[in-house]
């Protein structure tokens, strides 16, 4: 039953990206010319991959939590 | 047609094309350590990021745990023996970049002797509304196969196990104002099949509570299905003086009776050729509805379990990172970076208490806890 609804949720979430993507006419309200802080490293979500995603496996394996955190990840046994 | 086929489908047919951006070329060779709790984990990983062309991008990672434990839990089941163990990860990947719409799959393969898993990921994100706006969608599916090891060889006995992993993921990114970006992430993942730990045990009582004096150990036991949903939110702020703020929060809910808050904060600050950070991070949980430190009578409840992972309890963390980078004049490569990252990580159980002391009756054993050091040293080179 969860498998399904998560699926029902994915359709979802695709027919409204599917819409939205042909709503090109919204002005951005942020110029192109006024995100430079945007393109500095240290705004970067995935400034250091490698490193990031230890420490995630660090906290996963420990942790009941699991999922959310932008980025897929593989399985192990390590606890 | 499966639902999730056809998910996948429509997720692949259902966008145009714009422009975005493919991740930077680089590779980097990192050195790990976590000790904590007796338990000593370090080793190597290599991760190499590299543009074919304009659209196209591949990634490689091999990463590598060697694990050294005298945990509590191996210390009440086996004694005062630790064993030790090797868990390889490799990974390959690829970008995709068509128009504004960047297209992601990615294989990874872990092995540790007993324990050999396989995910694949795909994933597809889109800019849209001036580029002010990146929506993604990602689907994994793993497969696990479980053994057990008795004398460094596995257990025929016990035969192997399956597990089978599927999660779905959906987030969006949204600029704020000129220095505010802020994201939203839902997942959902679902797992079916062996999922316990064939080493582990719980806790059994000697005589019912509350004479209850010392303890005997039996086999964990399981339901075969679970399932997560967890949400977040997160913003990262550019300071005027060049530093960036970044906050997170994240909950979660499962079908075993867990919910759980994790709050992140981390400040960056830059200073000529020198980047500084600093973090800290808290996360809290409540225990699984089958969840024990010790059980009245043997096999009291249809699932019981012991895994302090599944226990109430909260752990805080400081971070501590200083960055240097180096401008090289090389066309083959432009830039390196050498950084050492420090954590201090702190889990406090609220309900899992010490049971090497048999001296003092279950009930009396102390709760534990455990202090624990990560240390990240890695170089990264721009390519």
């Amino acid at each position: 039953m969860q498998v399904r609804r998560a699926s029902a949720y994915s359709l979802l979430a695709i027919t409204l990206m599917a819409n939205l993507s042909g709503c090109g006419h919204i002005e951005p309200w942020v110029k192109p010319y006024e995100r430079s802080a945007f393109a500095d490293p240290i705004m970067s979500a995935d400034r250091n991959p490698a490193s990031s995603s230890y420490i995630d496996h660090v906290h996963e394996v420990r942790e009941a939590a699991r999922g959310a955190s932008g980025s897929a990840g593989g399985g192990c046994g390590c606890d | 047609m499966r639902p999730t086929t056809y998910s996948l489908l429509l997720l692949f047919l259902s966008f145009s094309a714009f422009a975005g951006v493919l991740p930077e070329d680089r590779i980097d060779v990192l050195y790990h350590r976590y000790d904590g709790g007796g338990v000593k984990v370090d080793g190597p990983s290599v991760l190499i990021r590299k543009k074919l062309n304009e659209s196209v991008a591949l990634n490689a990672n091999y990463y590598v745990d060697m694990v050294t434990s005298a945990s509590i839990d191996v210390q009440m089941i086996s004694g005062a023996s630790q064993y030790k163990e090797r868990r390889v990860q490799r990974s390959i990947g690829a970008d995709w970049l068509r128009g504004k719409t960047t297209y992601t799959a990615s294989y990874i393969n872990s092995d540790e002797g007993d324990y050999i898993a396989d995910t694949m990921n795909l994933g597809i994100s889109e800019d849209m509304f001036g580029d002010l706006t990146t929506v993604s969608l990602g689907y994994s599916r793993g497969w696990d196969k479980v053994g057990r090891n008795v004398n460094h060889h596995l257990d025929p006995a016990f035969g192997q196990k399956n597990a089978d992993h599927q999660s779905w993921r959906v987030g969006l990114s949204q600029i704020l104002t000129k220095h505010l970006i802020t994201g939203l992430n839902f997942e959902v993942q679902t797992s079916e099949g062996y999922l316990q730990n064939p080493y582990r045990q719980v806790r059994v009582c000697d005589l019912p509570p509350p004479n209850c004096t010392d303890y005997t150990l039996e086999p964990e036991v399981y339901p075969h299905t679970h399932t997560t949903n967890a949400a977040s939110v997160d913003a990262r702020y550019f300071l005027p003086y060049r530093a960036a703020l970044h906050g997170n929060y994240r909950y979660g809910h499962d079908t075993w009776g867990i919910g759980s808050h994790t709050f992140e904060l981390e400040y960056v600050h830059p200073w000529r050729s020198w980047t500084f950070e600093v973090g800290g991070r808290y996360y809290a949980q409540n225990a699984a509805d089958f969840y024990a430190d010790i059980f009245p009578f043997s096999r009291s409840q249809n699932f019981e379990a012991r895994d302090r992972n599944l226990s109430d309890f909260a752990s805080y963390s400081g971070h501590l990172g200083v960055t240097y980078d180096f401008k090289l004049p090389w066309s083959w490569l432009h830039g390196l970076s050498i950084n050492l990252f420090g954590d201090y990580i702190q889990y406090k159980y609220n309900d899992f208490r010490n049971p090497l002391d048999r001296s003092l009756t279950p009930f009396e054993q102390p709760l534990y806890d455990v202090n624990a050091y990560v240390v990240r040293f890695f170089v990264a080179g721009y390519l």
